[in-house]
């Protein structure tokens, strides 16, 4: 890649004025914490009241977020703090106390000691959290959605507000992916593209709704943890198959109460009595066969067109993808059922004297797997996962050997947590990681006008590994004493998220 | 780092925008959908508007002497052309920021809607909209320290009032003078807003005991520069706060004269002076 970065993050932290603005002295700190940038004298406080020049450094009157975990005392859970609720006053116990990146700002340069290098015990050993906020200019989101309608073809730009921030990629089981962001719409475009990347990103970050469009695809509207709006409809259920493993799943219990079974699906449809499973049945064949080209018996690709009719397809008179009926084979009076692989579509036919198919109300028991189908589709979500490196020179802060760190966390010495949620570390040099956004706590992130993301990040170890690593051991502070004399909240700990202050 | 614009409903259904130093509470009234779009289109409209008024911060930061300067945003022009007519005096732009904001964000809120009644309330600095028949009532509080409801404003559709908004030397903002409270009706959120500004100013007496500090020693980044402003205000004799307060009525009622508010009530420790015409600013009981 040629000049992906020729705006460093780190210039954005000090705009061009930073000659007449920056301060050694900290009597005056300019304030990156919104585009207002004021200039902040000692004792001051910015335009907001929220940011305030404490002794030359940049404090954040918003405290510092802790999570804190329930102790099992004597067998009864004991919560120290009810989720939701704020903090009443209690001392807490720093051994069940985690220190998130949230609020706890970044250094610059990068070389200083990360905000919080935190000491504290587990299982009787020492160990270390450093905490810190990452400015992530290689980052971007990946986005699982799901459902089975034609969202773009792959490879499609994903737009905002008209702007290129991502493209549509692989289609997954039951769920379309984006990828959104990344360096190259970050700074490698227009500053448009990149600000409009950046706020998309930071909008899906922080759990917020995000318009979105694909070029020869649907509209959307995404949120993390919430159902898809595609083209203005709410999005409900996942399928519970493609066409063929709804039919390989259901196949028995049609079996007496229709004769045929067409499972229509944009990316294989089914047919009963051609497929594995009716002839394993030992169904009778049918003879109606469907548009698209056969794959294997009873499975067929490209019945229809894409779209948002039946089964992710552009059809909405389900009859229209039979191109005939055999004479020969088919019969008067053969009960047809045609359905969709999440149970929403469904109609149910009889072929008259002629061999054409009559709607006809559906009997019960067929009636019964229909809605079936539809109760083992589950709930149709959007996921957003970040991605990002954190492999660059937020590591100084960390350690004065920065490959160490990546070594040790490559070794699962050291572990990555953001914001207290797990991360996923990729294999592979450097430190690039995937974490569930719904897994941190709310409005984790934030961003810098380079642009980039912004988000909390801590590394947790034993001492005596970050002593060895050439750590900033000297900065580290026990965890009482952030307690004792820190600005900080704190919240329950998010049941599901393993505790990662251990020794192993 | 920065936070980006957030806009979330509040458990009520209000809408709570945030953005830096703009923090703005918004109701409306009207048919389920049309509050829901209005909000939606509010929310697309503060999206950019702290950056827009960053864009042209150092102008609007500047004090305005008559002249024929133009500003891009259409925040910014509202903040200009709500000072322009006190111009003889010193002010800057940002006297009507809030209120501004404010009318900005009700105009993207109210456009194509059909809604009963609307309020956008950027830190005491309201902009509302009124359809036939319906009326605001507000409470004006002059000491935050010392809560209690001082006056009550009743406004219906038929006056011309649109914005109310409030001024003294508590609070976040900084003022030349010592009232508590300056409160003015005016036809829009940010002419209410400058002229709040500009009374309050008026309301002042010359005091030992007053403490001033240059506005800049308080906020680096100040509109005011080393003008000294209000830093505290100890107890004052009856005679010198109606004088201070004549001061503040004088001002109020050339503003009204010539037609650029409806009404302003001017409190200073527990005395209170209103200036009115059609509009109806009473003191509470």
């Amino acid at each position: 890649m040629t000049q992906p970065l020729s705006r460093d993050p780190e210039d954005a932290l000090s705009p061009d004025d930073s000659a007449d603005t920056s301060d050694a002295s900290g009597e005056v700190v300019r304030c990156d914490a919104c585009p207002v940038l004021c200039r902040i004298r000692k004792g001051q406080a910015g335009a907001c009241d929220r940011y305030a020049n404490e002794d030359g450094k940049l404090v954040r009157l918003d405290p510092l977020l802790l999570l804190q975990r329930r102790v099992d005392a004597g067998g009864a859970v004991v919560p120290f703090l009810e989720p939701g609720k704020p903090w009443d006053g209690r001392l807490i116990s720093a051994s069940n106390t985690f220190v998130t990146g949230v609020g706890a700002t970044t250094t610059y340069p990068d070389y200083k000691p990360a905000p919080f290098i935190v000491a504290s015990k587990a299982e009787g050993v020492d160990v270390v959290t450093v905490v810190t906020e990452g400015i992530f200019s290689y980052c971007g989101l990946k986005l699982k959605i799901d459902t089975d309608r034609f969202l773009g073809p792959e490879r499609a730009a994903v737009r905002a507000a008209g702007e290129q921030v991502g493209h549509v990629t692989t289609a997954e089981y039951g769920s379309q992916m984006l990828a959104l962001g990344g360096v190259r719409h970050l700074t490698g475009g227009s500053k448009k593209e990149g600000s409009v990347t950046c706020e998309a990103m930071l909008k899906l970050a922080n759990r917020e709704p995000v318009d979105l469009a694909i070029d020869g695809g649907a509209s959307l509207r995404v949120q993390a943890g919430a159902a898809p709006i595609v083209n203005g409809e709410q999005e409900l259920r996942m399928r519970v198959g493609c066409g063929s493993a709804t039919i390989g799943i259901f196949a028995k219990q049609w079996l007496g109460h229709a004769d045929e079974v067409i499972v229509v699906d944009d990316h294989i449809t089914g047919v009963l009595t051609e497929h594995q499973a009716g002839r394993f049945l030992c169904m009778r064949p049918a003879g109606i066969r469907v548009r698209g080209r056969r794959s294997t018996p009873g499975r067929y690709f490209k019945v229809a067109e894409p779209g948002q009719g039946w089964g992710g397809t552009d059809i909405t008179d389900p009859l229209a993808i039979i191109d005939r009926i055999d004479p020969k084979t088919a019969w008067p009076g053969l009960r047809l059922l045609m359905v969709s692989t999440t149970g929403e579509d469904a109609e149910f036919f009889v072929l008259d004297a002629a061999l054409k198919p009559v709607r006809a109300p559906m009997p019960a028991p067929l009636r019964a797997v229909v809605e079936r189908i539809a109760e083992n589709c589950e709930p149709a979500l959007t996921s957003v996962l970040f991605m990002g490196g954190a492999g660059g020179s937020l590591r100084a802060g960390v350690t004065e050997n920065p490959v160490r760190l990546t070594r040790s966390v490559r070794e699962l010495v050291t572990r990555v947590t953001c914001g207290g949620a797990p991360v996923y570390v990729w294999p592979g040099g450097g430190i690039t990681l995937m974490v569930d956004v719904l897994r941190m706590p709310e409005r984790s992130f934030g961003y810098v006008p380079t642009p980039a993301l912004v988000l909390p990040i801590e590394f947790t170890l034993p001492i005596a590994a970050y002593r060895e690593m050439g750590g900033h051991i000297d900065s580290a502070v026990d965890l009482e004493t952030v307690l004792r004399e820190g600005r900080w909240r704190a919240e329950g700990w998010r049941d599901g998220n393993p505790w990662p202050v251990t020794t192993k | 780092m920065m936070q980006g614009a957030s806009c979330a409903r509040l458990p009520d259904g209000r809408l709570h925008c945030q953005h830096g130093p703009i923090d703005l509470v918004i109701e409306c009234w009207g048919e389920a959908s049309e509050v829901e779009h209005a909000y939606a289109q509010a929310t697309r409209r503060f999206a950019s508007v702290l950056e827009e008024l960053v864009a042209e911060l150092s102008a609007l930061r500047s004090p305005i002497r008559g002249d024929t300067r133009t500003f891009a945003g259409p925040v910014a022009r509202r903040m200009h052309d709500a000072v322009s007519p006190h111009a003889r005096v010193f002010i800057t732009p940002m006297a009507a920021v809030a209120g501004a904001v404010a009318d900005e964000v009700l105009a993207a809120l109210v456009h194509g809607r059909s809604l009963r009644k609307a309020i956008v309330n950027n830190g005491g600095d309201v902009a509302f909209h009124l359809s036939a028949g319906e009326a605001l009532s507000t409470g004006v509080v002059a000491n935050i320290a010392a809560p209690a409801l001082d006056a009550l404003a009743s406004i219906d559709a038929t006056r011309t009032v649109r914005g109310i908004a409030t001024s003294g030397w508590r609070g976040r903002s900084q003022s030349l003078g010592i009232a508590d409270a300056v409160t003015v009706l005016a036809r829009s959120a940010a002419e209410a807003d400058a002229a709040a500004t500009l009374i309050a100013n008026a309301v002042n007496i010359k005091h030992p005991a007053i403490v001033r500090a240059p506005a800049r020693s308080l906020r680096e980044d100040s509109d005011l520069g080393d003008r000294l402003v209000t830093v505290e205000v100890p107890a004052l004799a009856p005679a010198q706060i109606d004088a201070a307060l004549a001061a503040g009525v004088d001002c109020a009622e050339r503003m009204r004269a010539q037609g650029l508010i409806e009404a302003a009530l001017i409190v200073l420790q527990r005395r209170a002076r209103s200036v009115h015409g059609a509009a109806s600013l009473t003191r509470a009981a």
